[in-house]
């Protein structure tokens, strides 16, 4: 067993995105993943790679955009008001089909918001956050080891399948410490016969595009690119399930939130209420399967979300609404305590949902 | 013997541009300085949202489309994945470069990034059928501005080479023109300069190049070179603004 470190949430995103073989990173100043930036200035010129602050996070993006053309392992890090400026890249890097990892260490909104950690961009994460028909693949780490195997995750994910891959963790996520096996699965970055690095004058040129005037043609673009997503669907959703075997009622949470639960599960467990957890890994694709499966015996499901419902939509879509789903949530950065978990378990155990 | 050749770093492609625009020229110009610098292989080129949009067609370099007004920015992000083996270029219109992408453009140049900018000043949106640019002169009449423009409405066009040149940062910044043959010539001068000088590691160098667009200013060619002599020239004065080399070793 590797030694353990006590890191940051967002310095474990940091280093590991270093082991991964990323030597770009380009970022803009924002609470609260300023960590990840003042890692990677301190790291990067020591390690021959380039930290770049840049003058927008659309600059960002777009620098991203450029060294992910040339076929290298690159990322960019914000927070939510943040991520919104990226929006155009990420519409233009799923355009091109380029693999890049972004880290959203998401805070209260919308507008300019507040500081505190909050899950109120799932719907901008999940449905792709840009123009047009696209989906990244979102990845959400509940401690700080998975924000450094989910990071490495998306790297790789990111290229096999040249997508862009976004961590959505939040505030508590990134600030965090716990201790960090650093001694992580890495997959070198495979070939990448289309990056745009000069041609050598040994091949025809290559062009690193999102634009396609012919209707047909464009169409044709979108629909292989769904039948990739699809793949990733099948191949890479991923989920941790607890106490689900004899559950009757299914909490469903990711991050933060799943860890808040937890401590609940145990508590209306003492109470012999029988009631277990979903735990979806990958927000997009969204583990629908486990959910389905799960209506065979569960009565209630119950959404607990730092946002106002947004995964819950999900959650229904999955369950085919044979049952009915309850939110349990605080919004602004404010975080659900066990107790409110706890007494929505409770609830659901005694009414079945029905209030 | 051959006398006239089309430069290797040209495709076949046949270009999209109307009758009279100069967006050929100087696509030839950038082409031969690259054939004659021997870098096609290591050169990445970045075309811009504009008339120039389909620009990865005709080079046979390496070729990234940017989203509008982003080309600086993802030309750094190219030219810091591998310094020593990339060469960069953008080739960005006035739209591009000096209304949606300013930022970009003053961030790169301040930075000295070393790279190669192509600045097309038509003083018009071409692609989207003319409407008024950040370069579009007072009184010009475009779409967006039926009566001509008034700067007491929407401000006074921007020059950009002299605005870049209070900076501390870029190497090399030129206005050229390719209305007629010594102007072309010159043209070719300065774009290889502006090559040589990255190649070299001098950084920042761009190259604006006042250009006709006789379709959406509604003349023939010919009246539209002119219109570069009698109206455009006078507000965009051709010159050198900066070439820090050049003063250093004075």
């Amino acid at each position: 067993m590797a030694d353990k470190v006590l890191m940051k949430g967002n310095e474990a995103i940091a280093e590991a995105a270093i082991l991964a073989g990323c030597r770009h990173y380009f970022g803009y100043p924002i609470t609260p993943q300023t960590e990840v930036a003042a890692y990677m200035a301190k790291r990067m010129p020591k390690i021959g790679g380039t930290f770049l602050q840049a003058e927008s996070e659309i600059a960002a993006i777009n620098m991203v955009y450029g060294v992910a053309s040339a076929g290298y392992r690159v990322m960019t890090s914000s927070s939510s008001p943040g991520i919104s400026l990226k929006g155009e890249g990420l519409s233009y890097l799923a355009g091109a089909d380029l693999p890049a990892l972004v880290v959203n260490v998401q805070r209260g909104g919308p507008g300019l918001g507040g500081i505190q950690p909050s899950q109120s961009d799932y719907f901008q994460a999940t449905r792709g956050g840009g123009h047009g028909d696209y989906h990244m693949i979102v990845l959400a780490p509940a401690s700080v080891q998975e924000m450094a195997e989910l990071t490495v995750k998306g790297f790789e994910l990111a290229d096999k399948y040249r997508m862009t891959s976004m961590i959505l963790a939040d505030g508590t996520m990134g600030q965090m410490m716990e201790p960090v096996a650093l001694d992580l699965d890495i997959k070198p970055a495979p070939e990448k016969p289309w990056a745009t690095r000069g041609t050598g004058m040994k091949r025809p040129h290559n062009i690193i595009n999102s634009l396609s005037l012919v209707p047909e043609e464009l169409e044709q673009l979108n629909l292989e690119r769904y039948e990739r997503y699809h793949i990733v669907e099948e191949n890479e959703t991923r989920f941790e399930e607890y106490m689900m075997d004899d559950a009757e009622i299914c909490i469903a949470a990711f991050g933060i939130a799943a860890r808040v639960s937890k401590n609940a599960i145990n508590a209306a467990r003492k109470e012999g209420i029988k009631v277990g957890m979903i735990r979806p890994i990958t927000l997009w694709p969204f583990p629908k399967a486990p959910f389905l499966k799960a209506t065979e015996h569960v009565k209630t499901f119950i959404s607990v979300e730092l946002s106002m419902g947004q995964m819950i939509e999900d959650v229904r879509l999955a369950t085919e609404c044979r049952a009915p789903v309850l939110l349990c949530n605080r919004v602004g950065g404010m975080i659900p305590s066990p107790d409110q978990v706890l007494d929505s378990i409770r609830k659901a155990s005694k009414n079945g949902g029905n209030d | 013997m051959v006398v006239f050749d089309k430069p290797h770093a040209l495709t076949d492609v046949p270009m999209h541009y109307c009758p009279g625009c100069t967006h050929g020229i100087v696509h030839r110009l950038v082409a031969e300085v690259i054939d004659e610098l021997s870098i096609e292989g290591k050169t990445i080129g970045i075309a811009p949202v504009g008339c120039s949009v389909m620009a990865y067609n005709y080079f046979n370099c390496d070729m990234i489309e940017a989203a509008h007004g982003r080309a600086p920015a993802v030309a750094t992000g190219v030219k810091r994945a591998d310094p020593e083996n990339h060469i960069v270029f953008t080739y960005q219109g006035d739209g591009d470069l000096a209304s949606i992408g300013m930022a970009e453009t003053v961030h790169a140049a301040a930075r000295n990034e070393n790279i190669t900018i192509i600045f097309i000043n038509n003083a018009i949106y071409g692609m989207t059928g003319g409407q008024m640019a950040p370069t579009s002169l007072p009184g010009q009449v475009t779409q967006t501005s039926p009566y001509g423009r008034d700067p007491k409405l929407c401000g006074y066009p921007i020059r950009v080479c002299e605005m870049l040149s209070e900076l501390e940062g870029p190497e090399y910044l030129e206005r050229v023109t390719v209305n007629n043959v010594k102007n072309v010539k010159n043209a070719k001068k300065a774009i290889k300069k502006a090559f040589q000088n990255q190649i070299d590691g001098k950084g920042f160098s761009l190259v604006e190049v006042i250009s006709a667009c006789p379709t959406n200013w509604g003349m023939t060619p010919q009246a539209a070179l002119k219109w570069i002599d009698d109206k455009m020239i006078p507000y965009y004065p051709l010159g050198v603004y900066k070439d820090r080399s050049a003063k250093e070793a004075e």
